[in-house]
């Protein structure tokens, strides 16, 4: 046995087996996984939202445009994932936003 | 004009060109913590053993109003020199001269050294400062980048490349770095990255100061790009003649041989680790065991700290390590660790060094962003360059050999030579609870008291499976040993190895998972 106390040590599972070990720095801060729920409208990239052509409660069909969100000098269309109504809107006209970022629930 | 005026000339240009920017610039230089160009290049080579190249080099462009303006050297020095006697080539970015900025004649001076090392076949060391493109030369300025990308490709695994972050390195100048072979940073003065923090916080609102965004530490612990860390331009350098004491000239010789030592390292080496695999230990401790004077030099410890790597000497000759560390996340194979691995073990094979590999590890880091960041891909980078490999390969097993794990730790199946395992060591498909949870899964559940059931099966599988002797049994372990034959074992091995010649099927190249 090694008679240095190191610091640190948390129990760490893999499979069915508990180890003594460090964890790093990126371990700890990595994000936990989130199911995606189809009805938000999440940014895929950071970028400046420069129209949004709905309004709530306005029903729309899969395809026509939502709005339009501008990242690397392109004016990206954010389109109608299926058809539906529009719930509630998040973001405004000239509003920097970073990537998955909620933009626009629908229902 | 006589002779001696011809002489006196010279030497007054030359004092002119050797100031660089000036002596305003280098005050500025010296006020950031860093040194001049050329007090690097004199720091890092041997004394009086630099021999400079295209000191009289004057840049073309003539738009912009670059034509009325001299830029000594173009910003960069160039030249040859030894570093403990090893020939090298090198350039280093002069910062003081229009800030290190490079343009065509700039690159040009760099792609003539780096063409010299090739054809001489020495290693080539590149000191980067400078802010970039000189925009006033537009693509030229590009030209020279590419042009310096295509020797670093075409040097890789023939001379070694070790590249030297000395101030910024940023756009386009970062992929000459992350194709070489080491790169070294150093605290508060090395910053690398393709985009800048001004560009980043003007497109995408995200805020960053340049050190979080790319300073050494970002680079040592964080991307993987940096393989050494200093805290000071001398320990960078330092590091850099450490280095190179380990590895050859090129792809074609061997590292120097030194005179061999025993290991400072006086104990039992069975006594650094516990028995239960459950309880961790430092692995260099072991390394440190087995290594001629215990002396270890780790590459990129800071990062993917679950996988060990670096050079030791047996018997004086030069053999790079890879060893789990069960000290960190248990050991685990993951995305970064793979990929820190298998690089390593390819710098090895192309350099002819041999590999030993000291195996304790649980298998892979469950987790959805482990699978999602391609944990199956990187992963199989290590399989890769282990079977690809054909120096010289020996594993010792010193505990847990699980799963897949087993597999990619340069087992016999990929191709190893030498096989050892201690008696602690556990070859097995999975940990003993595990395993007995799914293979006495009926026995369990139908049992009264489930738990006893479960602890019994688990003992039994143990007793069973979780031993060196039935992978002994099947040679698919040359030999079970004691832990404290390992370093007289190792040192036969690379003995018997010293000739060992292994072909691989005649190929253009491979398609390895990058």
């Amino acid at each position: 046995m090694t008679k240095k106390k190191v610091e640190g040590l948390v129990d760490f599972a893999i499979l069915s087996m508990k180890y003594k070990t460090k964890l790093t720095k990126k371990f700890e801060n990595r994000t936990a996984y989130e199911a995606p729920n189809p009805n938000n409208v999440l940014s895929y990239i950071p970028g400046t939202v420069r129209e949004v052509f709905v309004k709530e409660g306005q029903e729309l069909k899969e395809g026509e445009s939502l709005m339009i969100l501008e990242a690397m000098k392109m004016r990206n269309q954010i389109a109608m994932p299926f058809d539906g109504k529009v719930k509630a809107i998040h973001v405004k006209e000239g509003d920097r936003i970073p990537k998955r970022h909620l933009m626009i629930e629908i229902e | 004009m006589s002779l001696k005026k011809h002489i006196l000339d010279l030497r007054k240009r030359k004092e002119q060109v050797e100031k660089g920017g000036g002596d305003k610039a280098i005050e500025k230089q010296v006020a950031r913590g860093k040194q001049t160009a050329r007090n690097r290049i004199l720091a890092l080579l041997d004394k009086d053993s630099f021999t400079e190249y295209d000191l009289f080099v004057e840049h073309e462009a003539r738009d912009f109003g670059m034509d009325k303006k001299q830029l000594h050297g173009d910003g960069v020095i160039i030249g040859t020199g030894t570093i403990y006697g090893a020939p090298i080539c090198i350039y280093a970015q002069d910062f003081t001269v229009e800030g290190g900025s490079l343009g065509l004649m700039h690159a040009r001076k760099i792609t003539k050294i780096m063409d010299h090392a090739l054809k001489m076949r020495v290693p080539i060391v590149g000191i980067n400062d400078s802010g970039g493109a000189r925009i006033q030369e537009g693509v030229n300025a590009l030209a020279g980048y590419g042009e310096i990308f295509y020797r670093n490709t075409m040097a890789s695994g023939v001379i070694p490349q070790i590249s030297v972050i000395l101030g910024p390195c940023a756009g386009g100048a970062v992929y000459s770095p992350a194709l070489t072979d080491f790169v070294f940073v150093v605290d508060n003065i090395s910053k690398m990255f393709i985009t800048g923090p001004g560009v980043i916080e003007s497109v995408l609102g995200e805020k960053i100061s340049m050190e979080d965004l790319g300073g050494a530490r970002v680079h040592a612990e964080t991307t993987g790009n940096a393989h050494f860390f200093a805290d000071s331009e001398l320990e960078c350098f330092d590091q850099i003649k450490k280095l190179i004491t380990f590895i050859p000239w090129s792809n074609t010789k061997r590292a120097k041989t030194f005179p061999p030592k025993p290991p400072k390292f006086k104990g039992n080496i069975e006594d650094l680790i516990p028995s239960d695999p459950r309880q961790p230990y430092d692995v260099r401790d072991v390394i440190k065991a087995i290594v001629d004077d215990s002396d270890f030099f780790e590459i990129q410890e800071l990062w993917a700290a679950n996988i060990v790597i670096g050079f030791g000497r047996l018997n004086g000759e030069t053999v790079g390590f890879v060893a789990n560390q069960p000290l960190v996340l248990a050991g685990v194979l993951d995305c970064d660790s793979s990929d820190k691995a298998a690089r390593f073990i390819r710098y090895c094979d192309a350099f002819n060094i041999p590999i030993v590999t000291l195996e304790d590890m649980p298998g892979y880091l469950p987790g959805v962003d482990q699978e999602h960041a391609g944990v199956i891909r990187h992963g199989a980078k290590v399989l890769y360059a282990y079977s690809e490999a054909t120096v010289p390969k020996v594993t010792v097993i010193l505990r847990k050999a699980y799963g897949g794990g087993y597999i990619a730790m340069n087992s016999r199946h990929l191709g190893a030579d030498f096989m050892f395992a201690w008696p602690t060591a556990e070859i097995a498909v999975m940990g003993p609870e595990g395993a007995a949870n799914i293979i006495f899964r009926k026995e369990i559940e139908e049992a009264e008291d489930k738990d006893a059931m479960r602890a019994q099966k688990v003992e039994e599988y143990k007793e069973k499976f979780a031993n060196p002797f039935v992978a002994a049994a099947k040679g698919y372990i040359d030999s079970v040993i004691e832990p404290s034959e390992t370093r007289d074992l190792l040192l036969h091995a690379i003995e018997v190895s010293a000739h060992k010649e292994d072909h691989r099927p005649a190929k253009k190249h491979g398609v390895p998972p990058f």
